[in-house]
């Protein structure tokens, strides 16, 4: 829907202010957000308008305009569907060794704990939706890409044990680019350390939701994201194993816009559902209701 | 003939020498056996310092080279009576990855392994041994199966990695690979896993979980190829090399990151060179395992395998 012509008009005057930006338009949100100063505007990736930055977080950082789902930060994503006082977080303080003594890992990670205010790409902790109490795992794209490190494998690992000892839920919120590189393959077994802990924790009974946000790719896609009882997506997400310019060069075809996207993944059968994020809370609070009997770990 | 590597150049040319002088003999009259001795003295050290010192990149080449044996090679010399059965029951047959059951010494087992060709035609057959989601759902229907009658599981990996196409997307490349992952991990049976080539990534993994992992020594096991990671890094692909070592990739790291328990040796110049004597020496190794396994209930192997898992990976405290 087009707004009216007043909207339309001071809608291209910010335009023009932002018009040296305009070519950066595609620059990954986080930074966006750290270019900005603090009440500024925030220009939509979906639709492309002006909003007050205020005004979208309210939303949840969601478009007023078109609905497009810009990334929601971990600890943003805690707040708007857990009771602050009562959230416990959990292995705050676990940080890369730096296993393989891969050259500048050290620095970036620093870089990035700095940039965040995290330790890792990743929130682990238990918390109450309503009067429920669940274990909750919340992945933070804004930390190295959400990639898999050692860290990663193991708060989540942990956060499934414990949901299994304590005979909580466990929902988990993905947001990742895969593996992480500079930890080799030691990456690559966090997808076996974390499948494992939910197998352990299935056949215990317990109920795992898996809400795979933008972007959910490679060994997180092709691991834990895949595994809850039920698994559901935000709008437009990016969901899928391989990239897409592997698969092009592979396939030498162009692959469609919509390919991989949540909605791709929904019409093939790999969810449950695609949630909007505003009904998020809602879609737990019935769920966990609706398991509360034989839901609960012997 | 086999094909040559650059870094073993040296130890031909000197075979082909060696070999030239022989033959010169047998219709000569002159004795050449002192020159021939030195030679062959020669060689045996520089065979020792090659084939004994390969740099990471080297045992790269070696994962990969085109005459490198393949799963079913090693199931026809380890086992007896193998049958392979195929399809997934849901979509199709992935022939890059083979099933079925055999004897082991008198043991029924099952086997599996990802499959690659020896020429090209064999190759398009397999899909170059990167399975598609029917490939590891085809897999998990054989564990079960295996669990429901009782049947070690004996996994061969050897994958460049699953298969980056639309169609694997399409039909959950992802969550074959995470099925699989979680049902291997709560197979109630002994899964021995080798890797006898390249260990590529997810794809790998998806036949990789188990109660022991065993590596050839010249195989790789990565999360992401060498040429790969040099362009994801570096944004340079030709830093292949450099990868290779910097990513940890050889049997020798993985060992001592803790990924592995055991390094099954190779003959002298690879598996390709005897693949008789890799059998044997494969062979010692599935024998031990499966003795060690045996003894266990489902219930303390499950419980060994978790504990296995739980403490791969290293981090720090702030
Ligand atoms: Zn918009």
């Amino acid at each position: 829907m087009m707004p009216s012509g007043v909207e339309k008009g001071g809608v291209t005057l910010l335009k023009d202010l932002f018009g040296k930006r305009k070519k950066y338009a595609t620059i990954p949100n986080h930074q966006a957000k750290t270019d900005v100063p603090e009440g500024l505007m925030q220009k939509c990736d979906g639709c492309h308008k002006i909003f007050y930055r205020k005004e979208m977080k309210k939303n949840l950082n969601v478009c007023p305009n078109c609905g497009h789902h810009h990334t929601l930060l971990a600890w943003d994503r805690i707040e708007c569907l857990f009771n602050m006082d009562s959230f416990e977080e959990w292995d705050k303080d676990l940080i890369t060794s730096n296993p393989l003594q891969f050259p500048g890992y050290e620095e970036k990670m620093e870089q990035d704990r700095l940039k965040t205010g995290l330790n890792e790409g990743i929130i682990t902790g238990k918390g109450f939706i309503e009067d429920q109490a669940v274990a909750v795992a919340v992945m933070d794209s804004s930390f190295r890409m959400g990639s898999m490190g050692s860290v990663i494998g193991e708060k989540i690992a942990r956060a499934i044990e414990n949901a299994r000892e304590q005979s909580l839920p466990f929902i988990i919120f993905t947001a990742s680019g895969g593996a992480r590189m500079q930890e080799g393959v030691l990456s690559l077994m966090q997808m076996t350390k974390t499948s494992i802990a939910i197998k352990r924790f299935s056949d215990a009974g317990g109920l795992m939701i898996s809400v795979m946000t933008h972007p959910t790719t490679g060994g997180v896609s092709a691991s834990f994201a895949s595994l809850g009882d039920y698994n559901f997506a935000e709008p437009g997400a990016l969901i899928g194993f391989a990239g897409r310019r592997i698969i092009e060069q592979t396939i030498r075809e162009k692959l469609p816009d919509d390919f991989q996207t949540a909605e791709f993944q929904l019409k093939h059968g790999q969810l449950d559902k695609v949630v909007h994020r505003h009904e998020m809370k809602a879609l737990f609070t019935t769920l966990l209701d609706m398991h509360k009997e034989g839901g609960e770990i012997s | 003939m086999k094909q040559v590597m650059e870094f073993e150049k040296p130890i031909v040319n000197l075979k082909e020498k060696i070999a030239e002088l022989k033959n010169f003999t047998k219709d000569s009259e002159i004795d050449l056996t002192e020159e021939i001795n030195t030679l062959e003295k020669r060689l045996s050290v520089l065979e020792d310092d090659i084939y004994g010192n390969l740099k990471p990149w080297q045992r790269v080449q070696m994962a990969r080279h085109q005459d490198r044996p393949t799963t079913l090679e090693y199931i026809e010399k380890l086992f007896s009576n193998f049958i392979e059965f195929h399809g997934d029951r849901l979509f199709g047959d992935d022939e890059a990855i083979v099933a079925g059951i055999a004897y082991y010494k008198d043991r029924p087992v099952t086997v599996i392994g990802h499959q690659r060709g020896k020429d090209t035609k064999e190759n398009i057959r397999r899909n170059f041994g990167m399975p598609h989601p029917e490939g590891y759902r085809k897999a998990l229907r054989h564990m079960k199966q295996a669990e429901k009658f009782n049947r070690p599981v004996i996994c061969f990996i050897d994958t460049k990695g699953a298969y980056p196409g639309k169609a694997a997307e399409e039909r959950g490349q992802s969550e074959a690979i995470a099925r699989n992952l979680m049902e291997m991990a709560g197979l109630k049976v002994p899964i021995i896993c080798i890797v006898i080539g390249e260990g590529g990534s997810g794809g790998a993994l998806a036949l990789g979980v188990g109660d022991h992992i065993h590596m050839l020594e010249n195989s790789t096991y990565s999360v992401i190829s060498p040429e790969g990671a040099a362009a994801l890094l570096w944004k340079d692909s030709g830093l292949a090399q450099k990868a290779a070592e910097t990513m940890k990739i050889t049997s020798y790291d993985l060992k001592q990151l803790g990924v592995i328990d055991n390094i099954i040796p190779e003959p002298k110049g690879g598996a390709h060179r005897d693949v008789d004597q890799q059998a044997v020496y494969m062979d010692h190794i599935i024998e031990e395992s499966l003795r060690v396994l045996k003894d266990h209930t489902p219930e303390e192997l499950l419980e060994k395998r978790w504990e296995k898992y739980k403490q791969i990976g290293d981090f720090a405290t702030l």
